[in-house]
């Protein structure tokens, strides 16, 4: 893809021997009238899959720690049993997603490569305060369309900070946080139990406990807890943390003898891997 | 019915012992009206590289040409064959790019790495979610019969001919419990030197 | 999910209209089978609405008499009044009789009182189970509205989309070579066991099923209860 962005900016696109379709940068729109279209004609729209979350995070003496459970689902339907929503921004910080898990994903994405251009450009390493006005400025210019609802967590020079975001592009600083549909769940443990100055175990034990509450108790959140424990002497992501709940063991076997499936027609194609070498060419850099 | 449900389609991938399998069915219809028993949603972008594209048929031809034009595209480029994981995020983008307006597909990508041979597959949501796993996916107008009995077949360590079976047999009987897949099975099974692809034997109502 | 152009295009909106929605989904999965001496009726224990549990503990079969058990499950509010009104037809019917209702004859009654209902349904899944006269194991499934048939094994419920095609190829041997005088009879511990493992793939990916499975056996010596079986609690 970088490949053709380059040629799209080196050379006039009127002047290309072939008509091609370039990506460009963005969301693309051409698709939206025929959609709607085909909603005005009383077909459905499909749904996206959602990560019906439980997403907290706490500050403790010395750092945060952010957890998240890891099921997403897709309607009624779990889609995916450990999904990782403890999404890297940078080395000294980790966001957690819920809403629409496309956007969470593509979002934390896009930030993650602003803030490491940003300390690049700077030479220092990004504040958490800027990763939140990023996302906020992103989030809340698309009017609240892209669902990403986050938990921002990091250590910078200033110390440790935690905040949430919504997809409207409204954030909160608080020393405990949770989001997603468990994080009532979730809030109910931290109300009981959150104390300031937890030790780092302690802080560990209480946030599994919250994502557990959610898993439990709130259909959209299950399976493990992951959790990620940000210092100022670095990161310590542990997924899993605790696997909450397993698969059962099945009891029969379910294995078919060979032939058990008819076949009309089959086809043996042997392929080669046609590994092209590359040389490595080293990017100049002073 | 929603949009996804307009031609009918099922797709499933599962992970074998150094082995991959990819199934589809056949048919095309207009919602209840079967027009083609013969449809192709799986297609070969690259050698052992496999991409299932259940959804609006007419959607599943635009993204199947877009994505090899691109693809080949950068790997004449680059010289060098593309992962199916950097496949898979490329899929995912030219998905995400449409977030407002998405095309109408759910993804399958499954292949072995051309270097390790580690099986891969993967599925997304119609903006391009990415979503990795380790045992099966599954795709289509009948993903909840499929989850069902992929949960209960699938096992590690699968060698490529119980993999077979037990993908036909999830497939077969899922698309029996739907009225808008079936009409036909195509499976294709992928090892480090060869493609085996089988046509199945289904219910053709 | 909205494709984000609403503002941009003229997109006419149909008034806005509130109604009061008499019926909610209480989610649960039901499932029975039959075999040459027995049946069987299984479901889960969770008893959910949206996104929350109601209760861990609800088993969804109901003991109608000695020998028929009705696997029932859709809307909670429903599914006790029909079986407070199906317990009065039977004791009516015992009455008027002067014998116990067979399970043929329950199948029937309580088809007609589903129809009954044709303009403002019971929101139930109902499926029966007991011995037919010759001492058979006999499953009847019925539509919320009465329709029913008479099978050797049907899902019904929130999991039943995941449950059927496992049944279909393992009780029913279909999209399998195997000619019908090489395969197995269904025994009641293979059914057990059977309905153990698609309890377990259905509880991996449906929400609202979970929690324990509730099992019970009808044989010529009565109705008999299996210990709880656990599933997934998440």
């Amino acid at each position: 893809m970088l490949a053709i962005r380059e040629q799209q900016s080196s050379s006039d696109r009127a002047q290309q021997p072939i008509s091609v379709d370039l990506p460009y940068p963005g969301f693309q729109f051409d698709l939206c009238l025929r959609n709607q279209y085909l909603i005005s004609k009383g077909f459905k729209a499909p749904i996206a899959v959602k990560t019906g979350t439980t997403i907290a995070g706490i500050v403790f003496d010395g750092g945060v720690v952010l957890g998240a459970d890891t099921r997403a689902t897709e309607g009624e339907v779990v889609a995916d049993k450990n999904c990782e929503k403890i999404h890297y921004l940078a080395d000294n910080m980790y966001c957690c997603g819920a809403g629409t898990a496309a956007d969470t994903e593509k979002t934390t994405d896009l930030i993650s490569s602003k803030i490491r251009l940003h300390s690049l450009n700077t030479g220092r390493q990004a504040r958490v305060q800027t990763a939140l006005r990023m996302l906020k400025q992103m989030l809340s210019r698309y009017g609240g369309y892209i669902g990403a609802y986050l938990v921002l967590g990091g250590v910078d020079c200033t110390g440790a900070h935690l905040y949430t975001v919504h997809a409207a592009g409204s954030t909160d600083k608080l020393p405990y946080v949770s989001m997603g549909s468990g994080s009532l769940a979730a809030m109910a443990t931290f109300e009981t139990q959150y104390k300031p100055g937890m030790s780092m175990e302690a802080a560990k034990e209480l946030v599994s406990e919250a994502i557990q509450a959610g898993i439990f108790n709130d259909l959209g959140s299950g399976s493990n807890v992951d959790l990620c424990v940000i210092t100022s002497r670095g990161v310590d992501y542990i997924r899993p943390y605790k696997e909450a709940c397993s698969k059962g063991v099945r009891q029969g076997d379910y294995s078919y003898k060979q032939g058990t499936t008819a076949v009309l027609e089959t086809k043996v194609r042997e392929i080669k891997f046609d590994v092209v070498s590359v040389t490595e060419h080293k990017m100049e850099v002073d | 019915m929603s949009i996804l449900e307009y031609n009918g389609s099922a797709i499933i991938a599962m992970i074998g012992k150094h082995c991959v399998a990819i199934a589809s069915d056949k048919r095309l219809g207009i919602q209840a009206q079967t027009i083609s028993t013969d449809f192709r949603k799986v297609f070969e972008v690259n050698s052992g590289l496999f991409l299932g594209l259940p959804g609006l048929a007419t959607d599943v031809s635009t993204v199947e040409r877009t994505l090899q034009y691109r693809l080949n595209l950068l790997q004449l480029r680059e010289s060098r064959l593309l992962t199916p994981r950097s496949f898979m995020y490329m899929v995912s983008s030219l998905l995400y790019e449409r977030r407002f307006g998405p095309y109408f597909v759910e993804p399958v990508i499954a292949g072995l790495d051309q270097e390790s041979y580690q099986p891969f597959i993967a599925t997304m949501d119609l903006i391009g979610c990415p979503m990795e796993k380790n045992d099966f996916v599954v795709s289509g107008t009948c993903s909840e019969q499929m989850y069902g009995m992929c949960e209960s077949l699938w096992k590690p360590n699968l060698e490529p001919l119980e993999l077979f079976e037990i993908i036909s047999q999830a497939l077969l009987n899922s698309v029996d419990r739907d009225a808008l897949s079936g009409w036909g099975g195509i499976v294709h099974v992928v090892e480090k030197d060869r493609v085996t692809t089988k046509h199945l034997r289904a219910r053709m109502d | 999910m909205d494709f984000g152009t609403g503002a941009a295009l003229p997109v006419s909106k149909p008034p806005l209209a509130r109604q009061f929605n008499p019926y909610t989904s209480n989610g649960g999965t039901i499932l029975a089978l039959s075999g040459e001496d027995f049946s069987l009726v299984a479901s889960d224990t969770r008893l959910s609405e949206r996104f929350r549990i109601h209760t861990r503990d609800q088993p969804k079969t109901y003991k109608l008499t000695d020998n028929v058990v009705l696997g029932c499950c859709g809307f909670h509010g429903d599914v006790l009044t029909l079986n407070k009104l199906l317990a009065a037809r039977i004791k009516m019917y015992k009455h008027q009789h002067d014998h116990e209702i067979s399970c043929s004859s329950l199948a029937q009654m309580l088809s007609t009182i589903l129809y009954s209902r044709r303009f403002f349904p019971f929101y139930t899944y109902n499926i029966l189970i007991g011995l037919d006269e010759q001492g058979k194991g006999c499953v009847y499934s019925f539509d919320p509205v009465g329709s029913y048939e008479r099978e050797t094994y049907r899902a019904g419920g929130t999991g039943a989309s995941m449950l059927q095609p496992l049944l279909d190829n393992q009780i029913g041997f279909k999209h399998q070579n195997i000619p019908e005088q090489d395969r197995p009879e269904l025994t009641a511990d293979r059914a057990i066991a059977l309905v153990r493992d698609v309890f377990i793939g259905a509880a991996e990916r449906d929400i609202n099923t979970g929690d324990g499975l509730h099992m019970q056996l009808v044989t010529k010596d009565g109705i008999k209860t299996l210990d709880r079986f656990p599933l997934r609690k998440d």
